[in-house]
């Protein structure tokens, strides 16, 4: 898997969003075109972020999120990530996410609950 | 003849009272620039012996600064960023800088989730973000001129 690219998985009426190495606003340009496509031509309830590989993020990971939180709430969606290390941690806290997002340890129980 | 000048640059520091380092590096308005802006930062003040934490704060706080001055400064347009790095004895200053639009109000454009951006992608947090990750926070900006800002972190307590 690249490094810097987006990659995508559906599961059923769930979208595996997995993030890149370096989750900055140079990373996150294509990510909102990519996944509206997604988002219209698939019936998506929950979208789960996977920051497993994610080593560093800055606001514009917040903003990201942020969005893809709104665009779900919306539509009666729920949101979840998992895999995140210290730094990431850190700037879902200082960002107010954490209380947005739920934060898994594992894919496996970020998608058990989608269920 | 060398001799004798550097001679002379060793007793300015020592009259100083304080060992400056310092880097000032240059590059285009391009976001691939972005990593390599707050990387070069991290290896500049590595020789700080700095934690895990304090460099991740001076990468955030690197990252969102250099791409307020890509994305808002020069509206992803062509121009040059201007990162200085400072080391002076336990204190490390991070000034970036632009010669880009500039901002009208810098009051508004740094209050938590204030964003000029119509995308819907900018969380408006950079200048937060600047806050909480550094002690110290200096914003300069003049319409037309392009916009400084100025971060400073004591490391190691």
């Amino acid at each position: 898997m690249e490094q810097n690219v987006f990659s995508y998985e559906a599961r059923g009426n769930t979208l595996v969003i997995h993030l890149p190495r370096e989750l900055d606003h140079h990373n996150c340009r294509n990510l909102r075109y990519e996944t509206d496509l997604l988002l219209a031509e698939n019936y998506i309830r929950r979208i789960v972020f996977d920051f497993s590989q994610t080593e560093f993020m800055d606001s514009s990971g917040i903003g990201v999120l942020l969005n893809r939180y709104k665009q779900m709430a919306g539509s009666g969606g729920t949101v979840a990530l998992y895999g995140a290390g210290a730094q990431v941690h850190r700037i879902l806290n200082v960002g107010g996410l954490s209380r947005l997002v739920p934060c898994f340890e594992t894919k496996e129980a970020a998608l058990a609950l989608a269920r | 003849m060398t001799d004798r000048r550097e001679r002379k640059e060793e007793d300015v520091k020592i009259e100083d009272g304080r060992n400056e380092d310092r880097i000032l590096l240059e590059m285009d308005s391009i976001s691939r620039n972005e990593e390599f802006a707050r990387v070069v930062m991290a290896v500049f003040m590595s020789r700080m012996n700095p934690t895990l934490e304090e460099l991740d704060d001076v990468k955030t706080a690197v990252s969102e600064a250099v791409t307020n001055a890509i994305i808002h400064g020069y509206r992803q347009e062509k121009g040059i960023v201007y990162i200085e790095g400072i080391i002076a004895g336990n204190e490390l200053t991070v000034v970036v800088k632009d010669r880009g639009v500039g901002m009208e109000n810098i009051k508004q454009a740094m209050e938590p989730m204030y964003t000029s951006d119509k995308s819907g992608e900018r969380s408006g947090m950079g200048f937060s973000f600047m806050e909480a990750f550094m002690d110290h926070l200096e914003v300069d900006s003049q319409p037309g001129e392009g916009t400084m800002v100025r971060m400073k972190k004591r490391i190691g307590g």
